[in-house]
Formats: structure tokens, sequence, C-alpha cells
């Protein structure tokens, strides 16, 4: 079944079971593999993108249930202002370490972003305890999220 | 590699690039590290010079996240003379003649590399100036380098590396050995803080993980085994799963018994992982597990209670007079400790992708530990290793899980049945958690004897483990040098060792992950019997500035480095002003040696209702007389920290019922998240010691630190863990 839908702002279609979940059609159908799999029960948040501009799960979403609607993954996020910035600030951190959770992480910061322009530490927290990071990176990602809210307004 | 080898090969060849660059390839002779056991050897590092005099320098170990990629070429490009914005660098494939040690364990990286680094960017550096001298007709001692170029200050002559290109090719290499490296009072890299290289690509998405490698035709495999590790295969609905969608292969796999190589499995080979994995679903395997079924949490604990309340089955150390010694104390202090089974959880679920052609196998593997990978396929296929490549993808997250092969060799025996396509082998979450080399459990019976002046006269250990006969498994060792059995003249340590199918190995900083929670919560019990503090009693016991031999392959520990550890986290935690915290908060310290590594650390608690929240952590730690970067030692530091308050706080364990592990996903075997970090103070004692790694030792110490704060707080010890106060 063809299922239509917008990934990063470009129109998509691809013909595969409604029911196979958005991570594994971003990633096997759709060359996106930015998107990563890592519990696979909406436990970790490394599959995390934006359907509409809200976080959600990839793995727990079936793609038939995007339909006629707007995905934006980490390869597409940069678009997105509170996406650059956030991508400038976790560069100049340095705050990956093995990386793997990361793209995870910056979209569910977006979404933060986009709805809390200055986030505290309690606002922080609450918003990105669904994303695990299994080197720890917590103390760079709350600086990350703090830096790329500062430059609001900063050019491009 | 002989000796007569190493004096025959050319240390430092260099050739001319099509389109105008120089490529160097620097072999520096290693010497044999007295703690490897292994021969003298040459390690090969490349750099080549572009034209735009740009410089692309190998990354040549595997990427775990803990900066290697960043921090070895760093070393070259320093003595290399470049700019670091100048500098790409390109992950090698394996090849450990080629190129050494590739592995990423042991935090051991660092002291390996940090000289024969540095000797190859020197090397080549020397040969551009030995190139400008003759073009310029100067002595070779008069130029000098700086960004790419080689200058001339009496002439005012300078000019570009990439422009000697044809001069420095003809050149005989120097001797790497002989150079004179740069004072460190000169870097401009090493000891700046810098980026991991990977960063830009990680923010942008791009595929870097095993998990995202992609090859022409490839197909999606997945892997039943049996539930109870080490179960046989017996019989499956085999052609049942063949008739599924996207299902293209279901084969079976034919283990030969060990974990750590291969076990009896179903692979499913689908056009998709999704596809393959929801076939999985109809897969009805039944195994033989009357070997394993009768192994238990439960059945652990019972024989350890029952070991420990008997004469141990066997002496690890004896030392001095320990039974004259506890006759004589003044008092004895005991107390019995315990600790679970734990599961890595890499972030990236174990895979590997193979293809295997014409007798030949590629593989790409996100691998800790790739030689080791490479002898297992050969040994459990049948193939020679010199037919087997291994490409190195960047890793999620490795903590010592990677330094297994296990998925390598299961993917290269799926492979190796469909000749010709590639198969890009995953785990799924539940497998990741029930495939483990888990750390395993281990209980302890401490004992230390004080005289009248609170002196520890004597200490024991009688430790219940996991091992067959006196062979304790891997990570399961009692070592007879631990702290603090090596600064006590009378010591009795003895084990019992039980049996067990569960596969066990390394997560970071193996043994010393529990022992270091053990033994320094057991001294802050013994601390306060004798009216001290875990810090002063820890000075008594270390006594005056000396080095004391390590045990087999490890390393010295030097009293003296230990000592400036402990007096700089007391000074900069406030620990003498911790009598001014409110009730029901409290300040905890531990101590630690590990991977060479000294760290000293203080934990600040509060906790209400049995919940405890940690405030704040101070670490102090001493891996020698440079911090090659340190964006990444803050960060290795910070993630040591938080995963240890994890192991305590988060509720980790792994249990089993009937041969089984319980724990499937992170609901179940939890890992510390955002909202429980606490800040973390983090400074460096720099002495003059070569510079150690700091991938683990920094873990040790937080967990001893963590329970005695509870302590301090509460009145309770904590001697389980994880951390259960109800």
């Amino acid at each position: 079944m063809a299922i239509r839908f917008t990934v990063n702002g470009a129109a998509r279609e691809i013909d595969v079971d409604p029911e196979k979940p958005l991570l594994w059609a971003l990633r096997e159908d759709l060359g996106l593999p930015g998107t990563k799999f890592g519990c696979g029960a909406g436990l970790c948040g490394a599959c995390t993108v934006h359907l509409d501009g809200a976080a959600i799960r990839a793995c727990l979403t079936p793609v038939g249930s995007v339909e006629g609607q707007s995905i934006t993954t980490i390869e597409g996020v940069a678009a997105l202002d509170a996406g650059r910035r956030v991508g400038e600030a976790w560069h100049t951190l340095d705050v990956p370490q093995c990386g793997y959770c990361q793209a995870g992480q910056i979209m569910s910061a977006v979404a933060l972003l986009t709805e809390v322009p200055d986030p505290d530490d309690a606002a922080i927290d609450a918003a990105m305890a669904g994303n695990l990071c299994r080197c720890s990176t917590y103390v760079r990602i709350r600086a990350g999220i703090k830096a790329a809210a500062k430059s609001r307004g900063a050019a491009a | 590699m002989t000796a007569a080898m190493l004096s025959r090969r050319r240390f430092v060849g260099a050739s001319l690039l099509a389109g105008g660059g120089l490529m160097f390839e620097l072999a520096v002779p290693i010497a044999a590290h007295a703690a490897d056991g292994a021969e003298p050897r040459l390690l090969t590092a490349f750099i080549r010079v572009l034209p735009g005099n740009r410089f692309v320098i190998g990354g040549k170990n595997a990427e775990i996240g803990q900066g290697a990629k960043t921090s070895l070429p760093m070393m070259i490009a320093e003595e290399f003379d470049v700019d670091w914005d100048q500098v790409t660098v390109e992950q090698t494939h394996a090849d450990q003649s080629l190129f050494g040690a590739q592995s990423a364990g042991g935090s051991r990286t660092t002291a390996r590399e940090w000289l024969p680094m540095r000797q190859a960017g020197a090397a080549a550096r020397q040969m551009l100036v030995m190139a400008a001298a003759r073009k310029w007709n100067v002595p070779e001692d008069g130029p000098t380098t700086a960004s790419g170029m080689v200058k001339d200050r009496r002439s005012g002559r300078s000019i570009a590396y990439v422009d000697l290109a044809p001069e420095a090719a003809m050149l005989t290499p120097p001797d790497p050995s002989a150079l004179k490296l740069k004072d460190p009072a000169q870097y401009r890299i090493i000891g700046k803080p810098i980026p991991g290289v990977d960063t830009p690509a990680i923010v942008a998405g791009k595929p870097l993980f095993g998990i995202d490698v992609a090859q022409p035709g490839l197909l999606h495999a997945v892997l039943e085994t049996c539930p109870a590790v080490g179960g046989r295969f017996k019989s499956a609905n085999l052609d049942t799963v063949r008739a599924l969608p996207g299902v293209r292969h279901v084969l079976t796999i034919t283990g030969n018994g060990e974990a750590e190589s291969l076990l009896d499995g179903v692979a499913i080979l689908a056009e998709s992982f999704w596809a393959a994995n929801k076939a999985r679903e109809s897969l009805e395997v039944a195994w033989d597990d009357s070997a394993q079924a009768g192994f238990s949490t439960e059945s652990y604990a019972a024989q350890a209670a029952t070991a420990l309340g008997a004469k141990a089955a066997s002496e690890v150390l004896r030392k001095g007079e320990p039974d004259a010694a506890f006759a004589a104390a003044a008092r004895t202090v005991e107390a019995r400790y315990d600790y679970p089974f734990l599961a890595h959880g890499t972030l990236e679920p174990q895979n590997c992708t193979a293809l295997f052609k014409d007798g030949a196998l590629e593989i790409w593997a996100p691998t800790q530990n790739p030689e080791n990978g490479r002898g297992l396929v050969a040994k459990a296929l049948g193939i020679a290793p010199e037919k087997i490549r291994i490409n190195l993808t960047r890793i999620g997250g490795g903590f010592g899980r990677r330094l297994m092969n296990d998925y390598m060799v299961q993917a290269a025996a799926i492979a190796a049945k469909v000749p010709g396509t590639p198969v890009k082998l995953l785990y799924t979450r539940q497998d990741d958690f029930r495939r483990d080399f888990y750390r395993p459990a281990g209980w302890h019976a401490f004992a230390a004897a004080l005289d009248g002046e609170g002196k520890v006269t004597a200490f024991r250990d009688h430790f219940v483990g996991f091992g067959t006969g006196e062979a304790p498994v891997r990570a399961g060792e009692l070592p007879g040098a631990m702290v603090p059995a090596n600064l006590v003249d009378a010591v009795l340590l003895e084990q019992d060792l039980l049996a067990t199918n569960l596969p066990t190995g390394w997560l970071r900083a193996p043994g010393s992950n529990a022992l270091g929670f053990v033994s320094q919560a057991f001294l802050d019990e013994v601390a306060e019997a004798a009216g001290k503090d875990l810090p002063s009693l820890m000075l008594d016991l270390l006594g005056s500035p000396r080095a004391l031999a390590g045990e087999g392959r490890g390393p010295a520990f030097h009293t003296g480095r230990a000592r400036g550890v402990i007096e700089k986290v007391v000074a900069m935690a406030d620990w003498q002003g911790r009598g001014k915290l409110p009730k029901g908060r409290g300040k905890g310290f531990g101590f630690y040696f590990s991977h060479a590594g000294y760290f000293a650390e203080v934990v600040e608690v509060s906790v209400a209702d049995g919940q405890v929240k940690v405030h704040e952590v101070w670490a102090a730690g001493d891996v020698g007389s440079q911090i090659v970067n340190p964006l990444n030692a803050l960060h290795q530091v910070q993630g040591s920290v938080i995963e240890g308050l994890g192991q305590a706080l988060a509720g980790q364990k792994i249990t089993q019922v009937a041969g089984v592990v319980e724990q499937a996903n992170f609901d179940t075997h939890p890992f510390q998240r955002i909202d429980a970090t606490p800040k973390i103070n983090v400074e460096f004692v720099i002495t003059d010691n070569p510079p150690t790694g700091l991938g683990e030792p920094a873990l040790p110490p937080v967990i001893p630190a963590l329970v005695n704060a509870i302590h301090a707080a509460t009145g309770k010890r904590v001697r389980s863990l994880p951390v259960d106060l109800a």
C-alpha cells in the first residue's frame, strides 16, 4: 500500500506494510539512517523524530499512521532555527561521547526549545528524561540546551 | 616481530601521491611493554599530505566514545607541527601487523600510544625539515616549522610541507627514537580542548555506526538462541517461517558450545530487519536446556550463604600472620557485602555485517577488540585469518561488551551460508540483554582487626564468586593487589566459586566496579569503629610515599599519588565542614586505584522517605603529567561518575530463573537519566608520571562514596546493591 507523507520538507511515497514502524521505514525505505534503533519499546528515545513539530518515538509509530503528515528527522532538523542553534551548541560543547543517542537527544531538545525558548534545569530534565544516554553526557546536554537557548535571535 | 626485523625495516617511508601530495608511512618501534608480555613490534601510522597543504591522519583505534579517534591523531599532529584545522582524521581498518594494538579496553590506549604517536609525527616533520635544508642548502638544524610550513629564520624563506614532497620522498628516514620531542610548554594541540572529529557528522545524523552499514543486496538477519544461555537446538518450524512475507532464508546455526564464539541458533534472513523480526514471532524452537535450567539467582544466593558460613574452598592470598593478628586484636569489625550481575546495555545493540565471497570474508564491525574477533572467526569457520578483512565502524557504546566478538562470529557464520550476499545481523534489545557477558555477582565476608590505637593490623575477605575449580570466571577474580590488601601486613583472601551458565565479561572498570564498592564501604565501617573518618584511615594505611608492586601484569601502586588525590578531594569538597550539613543530608568518601589511575571522590546526598537524591560529587584524579584532551577528559570522568551512581541507584540487576535472564529492556534494567544527574566537580592532580587512560578509573570510587554518604545521612549501612532503603 502506498503511503504518502512529508519528510524533512520533501514529499515522499513508499509502498510498505502500514504496520511497519516509522523508524524502520526511515532507515530502510527512505535512506535516512540517522534515526536510531535502541529499544523498540519507547524506553530510550534514540528514535525520536518530530511529527508536525512534536517529539514522537518512531519505533512505536506505524508508518501508516503518519499518512499525509509531516516528519522531521535529524537529517533535516538543522533547517529549523532551533535545530541549527542546538547543532552548533552540540558541536561547540562537544556533547557526544559515542554519539549513538544524540540524534534523539537533539530532536527532543529542539522540540523543547520550540515550545519553551528559555528552559530552566527542571524543564530540561522533564523534557529530556525519556532520552537515555548510556555514556551519561547529561551535564553537557543541559549545557547545550542552555547555550542554544541563549543564542536565540543570533544570525545564522 | 623480532629485533632483527625491526632494525631491517624502514622506520619512515615517504612516497609521492598522484596529484602532487605526499604519503608518509611511519613505522615506529614500540618497546615491549613489560605488562603486555608481547614482543617488540612496529606501529604504523600514516599521514597524507594533500595539495592545499592539508593533512589526513589515520585514526587506528576503535572509537567507542572514549575519544581515541581524536586524541591519537592529536599526538601525531602536535609533533608533525601542523594546525588542527588543517587535519582530517580517517579511520583505518583492522590490521595489527600494520597498526599495532587497535583494541579499546583497559584504559590502556593513552599509556600505550603516548610515545610512539608523538615519535611518528616528529619523524615525518624531521623529513620535511631535512628536505627544506637541502633545497635551501642550509644546515639541517637551521629550519623551524609551524602550521605545516618549514621556515628559515635567517633568510626569511618559508615553504609549505606539500611543496617539499618531491625532495622528502627521496630522503633516508631518521630513527624516530633519536628525535627530540617537544617540550610540553610548547604544545598547541595536546592539552587543548578539541571536539571529537566525528561530532559534526553525529550532529548531522550521518551514517557512522555498525548498524548504519549499507551494502548492495544486503539481507537483514535476526538470530534466535536458547533463552537459557548454552542450550542446544533440537528442532523448529523452519518451513513455516520460510513462507512468511519478506523472508529469504531460515538457517540453523550449529554452535561450538562457546558463548564467546558460537552457540546454536536459528537465523532468519529477510529483506528488512522489521520483516525478519516479525517472522521471528512465528518461530517455534525446541531447545535442550536441561544443563542450564537449574541455575537461578535464588540458588546462587543460597549457595553463597552456605559457603560464607563454612570454611572457604581455597586461599587466594595469605600474607603475614592473619590468624595471630585477629587473635590479638583489640577489636574486630565484620560485615558482609554483595552485588548482582549487571548487563552492559550499549545503546547501539550488538550488530555486525559480513560478506563471504570467493573464500574470503569482509566484515564491518563495531568491535572494541578486532584481532580477537578475527581469531575467533577464523577458528570457528575454518577460514585463514589473512582471508578476513575487518572494517572498523564507529561504536555506539562499548563499556567492555564489545571486547567480546560473539556477534562477529555469528554474522560470519550466517554470511558463510549465503555466499555472495552481505548480511547484517542485528540484536533486538531483548537479545542484547539476554546474550550479554555479564558483570558477575559476588559476595564478600570481610573482617578487619584493630589494635588499641585503632590501627588496622589484619584484613580478611572470604569471597564467593563464580568459576570452575579454582579458576574464577572472566572479570570475577579477587586480586591480591587490591586496596587495602596491599596496604595491610597480615592478610587472608579466600574464595568459593559457584557454577553458572551465564557468560561473564568486562564491564567498565571490571573487577574494580564491584571491589571498590565493597572494600571502601567496609573500610568506612572500620574507620567508624576506629573513631576516624575514611580519608584519615586511608592516609594512615597508605603511610609514606612509596611504590608497591602490582599483581602479575598490573601496574605498581604509588601510595604518594593516592595521598595526593585524597588530600585534593578533601579540600575540594570541604570535607572537614561536613558536620554543618542539616539532618538527613550527608557526605561520603571513596578512593580506588584501577587501570593505573588514582581517584578519590566525595558524594553529597539527602535521603527522604527512602529516596536518595545526589546533590553534588567531587572527583580528584591523577592520571599523570598530561591531560591529552581536557574536553574529553572531563567527559570521561563525568560519565564514569554518573554510570557508577546508576549502578547503585537506578535499580540495575540481572536476575535469572530456570537458567533464563529475566530482564529484557531498559525498564527492568534501568540506566541513569538526566533528571538524576548531580553537579560534578572534577580536578586533576598533575604528577610527573607518564599519562594513562581515563575511560574507567573514575567509576569505582563513586559507589562507596555514595553508600558512605547514605550512612552519614541516615545511619544506615548499604551492604548490597542496588540500593534499597525500603
